[in-house]
């Protein structure tokens, strides 16, 4: 406590005009060229671009997809099947594709991390178990390593608790659902 | 729970600790996945490090207790785990048939979660138990023994 609020309490001062004193010291601050954020927007995370989700489980097949936005194509159940095995291999070309000169052990080998073209970027990102979450986002757009591990938490409380789902099998989740819609769209 | 297998399989303990065992392995399982989630470990470089994250970061999250490592075999391959307390077995008296003593190992689904869920990140292990004070032993003790990395590209179906 400043001198001065000291001396407002002692005075009897009510509470909240020792809050307005408050405020009226960050505004003083800001005059001094120290910066203090003030609108809204500023003080929370850019808003998500999360266009959707796919989730692959360790035999390539397609277990969750979802997506996000309402302006995308839609494209068949089928062809995002394909698209998934057609992802899980090419992610495993890359894997061995590591020159083996940098001496990084096999199983410290990754494949394919993020794809990136002018309309949106693809993460994949791949557990020590096998399952790959893919992600499509705008191309500029921060943070994801936190929103798959995001995602990540929530497929483990929501999907691997649930005692009726089946491993590797699709994802039929009402709760996972929930969860993700909600974490997606808090903005 | 384990009172419930003991009398739905009329007491023949062997049946009991396999059924724990496979009981604990389809939790491992899914365990394993909420345990990279919350904790976000890295993967281990060899077995050492693995008993390391498993005793201080795994039965630590999930049990809230730091078994110790000791034992380790001459080729590094083996490890025990040695429990000081045991949340499972708290307030646990096996019956006194004469048999349970000898033959039920009480907190085997721990051996099978281990087994599961190390499974999932391509080790196959095999965990038993050596003694456990339930039984009179002075310590509970399990033991670890890694027989294989499985071979990351296939799937363990494929081979």
């Amino acid at each position: 406590m400043t001198p001065f609020q000291q001396d407002l309490v002692s005075r009897n001062v009510p509470s909240f005009e020792a809050h307005i004193v408050v405020l009226e010291l960050s505004s003083y601050q800001e005059d001094v060229n120290f910066y203090i954020p003030t609108s809204p927007s500023s003080l929370t995370s850019p808003p998500r671009v999360v266009h959707s989700l796919i989730i692959i489980n360790k035999a390539g097949g397609l277990v969750y997809n979802r997506s996000f936005s309402s302006h995308l194509n839609t494209i068949s159940v089928n062809d995002l099947l394909v698209l998934a095995g057609t992802f899980h291999g090419v992610h495993a070309i890359t894997k061995s594709l590591t020159p083996s000169s940098l001496f990084i052990p096999s199983n410290q080998r990754t494949g394919i991390e993020v794809l990136d073209s002018s309309s949106f970027r693809l993460n994949c990102f791949q557990t020590f178990t096998g399952t790959k979450f893919l992600l499509f986002t705008e191309p500029g757009q921060p943070n994801v390593e936190t929103i798959v591990r995001k995602v990540y938490e929530l497929y483990a409380d929501y999907v691997m608790k649930n005692p009726f789902y089946q491993l590797e099998m699709p994802i039929r989740c009402e709760q996972f659902e929930r969860g993700l819609v909600s974490y997606m769209r808090a903005k | 729970m384990v009172a419930q297998l003991c009398t739905d399989f009329d007491s023949d303990y062997n049946q009991v600790n396999s059924q724990l065992d496979k009981m604990g392995h389809s939790i491992g399982m899914r365990l394993i996945e909420d345990f990279f989630a919350k904790s976000g470990t890295q993967r281990c470089a060899n077995l050492r490090e693995t008993a390391e994250t498993i005793s201080k970061v795994g039965f630590k999250m999930f049990l809230n207790i730091t078994p110790t490592i000791a034992n380790w075999s001459a080729d590094n391959k083996q490890f025990s785990l040695i429990f000081e307390e045991n949340p499972l077995a708290d307030f646990v008296e096996l019956p006194d048939d004469g048999r349970a003593q000898d033959e039920l190992w009480y907190s085997n689904i721990l051996c099978g979660i281990l087994r599961g869920a190390l499974e999932m990140v391509q080790m196959q292990v095999e965990a038993h138990y050596v003694s456990d004070v339930l039984r009179g032993n002075d310590t509970t003790e399990m033991r670890i023994t890694l027989l294989r990395y499985i071979e990351d590209e296939m799937p363990p179906e494929d081979d």
